[in-house]
């Protein structure tokens, strides 16, 4: 019998957040997406003073003030790192580990039946937990889309759900929203409900060729997992990178072309960047900008996508295609939200095409495209700059309440006391 | 002038495989002796760090553990997954701070040593509720 596990670090940022700063235990803890402006994560404390997520946090904020909330900025390197430290650690606990996202993953424990998985469960959570400092959930059952439920369940238990061992399951497919089971997104649920199908249980007992009909057969697909068939496999392999992104709404609205460029030259230096950590190379570039949809003012938004005469990671090449791309999507007397750049039809380094025609002096600009990587490797992301990306940089996006990056950069380490 | 773009899958090149690379020239006469003796370099992550996922750089303040050889400045690594012993070295949360002290655990009583003569030890009245965050490992003293 397939079996498989899902671990969810419960309250991901704020819990990481929690572990180089412990005066923050049980105190209510909010976490602010960019530009500092919704809620993206919630301690228990502050779910309970009824902050929801994906509101902009000024709205709560004489409800913050009140009861002390702590708030932060998104600090996605500690994040990050937390999250590697994670996956890496459920590592030891199945040969088989899909990395679902920053904050969860799916083991297959599939021939563990021989043990007593609920006892797993708890070693695979005390383990997390001592290694990293984060809790998380354990949900085991026959698919990966109950094992999805499971978790649900333990996150309201004591952190651990076995379903595979559920005795009245059938109850508890019926407390599940439908909106609330894996893959079934907000139109499918809405139309759904107006066939009375509110629960996972009677989803799970809907007629095949109806589903089918309804919802392709993606939606058979989840239909047979509540059943127990299973029909997602693990994905252990992540798909090959595609391409490269680095967009960021802008801390304020920009409104002319020099500052347009600043932030579009600074955005391909930092993906050039991370090209060049992953070895490979860009075959093409888009460009990307956009008004703000959610103010009411003239809108326009575009994205051009330019082909690089040969492959390259080189920060001045890409640099001189993306801004001729923004200037030739750049329209004056508008107010721009955001811009971004994406790295395209990427090859291994190596494995670069030469152009007949190329004149460009590779050898010397891989010296110093090495030498600004290190530079910045060593003392800190943006010491060396190209000059189009600007020296002021008044619309970068705001992360003000941002705590350091304690397991990243040798000057922002936690300290200990010795007194 | 939108121009079509063909997304080319690139393969995993994240893990490298390492291999000992001989440098010598075969010469038409003896081979160099020491070519059987080739090894990998020394790595000190290898050494210091046995648990990646678990292992964490502290900076010390204070001068408490001075007769542990431990300094204001110096950096300690700390292994979570490793379990506190009698004697261990560890960063402990203390209201709300992360401290380090010796730990002694002797007849269930727990208490947190420093190591210099002018601060006194500290009992803990409940070792339930000590929060140990770490077991250091080593000290990166700076000369």
């Amino acid at each position: 019998m397939p079996l498989f596990a899902l671990v969810d670090c419960n309250n991901f940022y704020v819990s990481c957040e929690r572990v180089f700063n412990p005066k923050l235990a049980s105190k209510p803890v909010i976490v602010l997406g960019n530009n500092d402006g919704i809620v993206v994560a919630r301690s228990n404390e502050a779910k309970a003073l009824g902050i929801p997520m994906g509101v902009p946090a000024f709205k709560f904020q004489p409800l913050i003030r009140k009861h002390d909330v702590q708030v932060f900025s998104s600090n996605y390197a500690l994040y990050g790192d937390m999250s590697q430290r994670v996956m890496e650690t459920l590592q030891q606990f199945s040969p088989e580990v899909e990395v679902y996202s920053i904050d969860e993953a799916f083991l297959n424990l599939s021939g563990f039946t021989h043990t007593n998985l609920t006892d797993y469960s708890r070693t695979i959570r005390s383990t997390v937990r001592q290694w990293t400092g984060l809790p998380v959930s354990v949900g085991i059952a026959e698919t990966k889309t109950l094992a999805k439920i499971a978790n649900h369940v333990a996150k309201k238990a004591d952190g651990v759900c076995d379903l595979s061992a559920w005795q009245d399951r059938d109850s508890l497919l019926a407390g599940v929203p439908v909106e609330e089971v894996w893959g079934i997104g907000p139109n499918h649920a809405r139309r759904l409900k107006q066939h009375r199908i509110t629960t996972a249980l009677a989803l799970r007992n809907a007629d095949n060729q109806w589903i089918r009909k309804q919802m392709g057969v993606v939606g058979l697909r989840t239909v047979q997992e509540l059943r127990g068939i299973s029909c997602l496999p693990l994905e252990q392999c992540p798909p090959p990178k595609q391409g490269i992104t680095c967009s960021r709404a802008f801390g304020r609205p920009v409104t002319t072309l020099a500052e347009m460029r600043e932030a579009v030259a600074f955005y391909t230096a930092r993906a050039a960047e991370k090209l060049r950590g992953e070895h490979l190379a860009a075959s093409a570039l888009t460009v990307l900008l956009t008004t703000n949809p959610f103010k009411d003012e003239p809108q326009y938004g575009n994205a051009l996508t330019l082909r690089l005469p040969v492959a390259t990671d080189a920060t001045p090449e890409l640099l001189r295609v993306a801004l001729q791309g923004i200037e030739a999507i750049y329209r004056d007397e508008y107010r721009y939200k955001k811009a971004g750049v994406m790295l395209l039809g990427l090859v291994p380094v190596g494995k670069v095409q030469a152009n007949l025609f190329d004149h460009a002096d590779r050898e010397r600009s891989k010296r110093l495209m090495r030498a600004v990587d290190s530079v910045n490797a060593r003392d800190g992301a943006d010491t060396v700059r190209f000059a189009a990306s600007g020296l002021t940089q008044h619309w970068r996006t705001r992360f003000m309440k941002r705590s350091q990056a304690y397991t990243t950069r040798w000057d922002e380490l936690i300290t200990a006391k010795a007194s | 002038m939108t121009i079509k773009v063909e997304i080319v899958h690139a393969p995993d090149l994240s893990t490298a495989l390492k291999l000992p690379v001989f440098l010598e020239r075969v010469p038409a006469g003896f081979p160099s002796p020491a070519g059987d003796y080739m090894e990998g370099k020394l790595d000190l992550n290898q050494h210091l760090v046995k648990h990646p996922a678990a292992t964490f750089f502290v900076r010390v303040t204070g001068d408490s553990m001075i007769e542990k050889g431990i300094h204001s400045g110096d950096l300690l690594i700390v292994d979570k997954s490793l379990d506190p012993k009698d004697g261990s070295i560890v960063i402990v949360v203390l209201d709300g701070e992360h401290t380090v002290k010796q730990l002694e655990k002797r007849k269930g009583k727990l208490r947190l040593l420093p190591a210099n003569k002018n601060y006194e030890p500290l009992e803990v009245s409940e070792p339930q509720s000590l929060e140990i965050w770490g077991v250091v490992t080593n000290v990166i003293h700076s000369l």
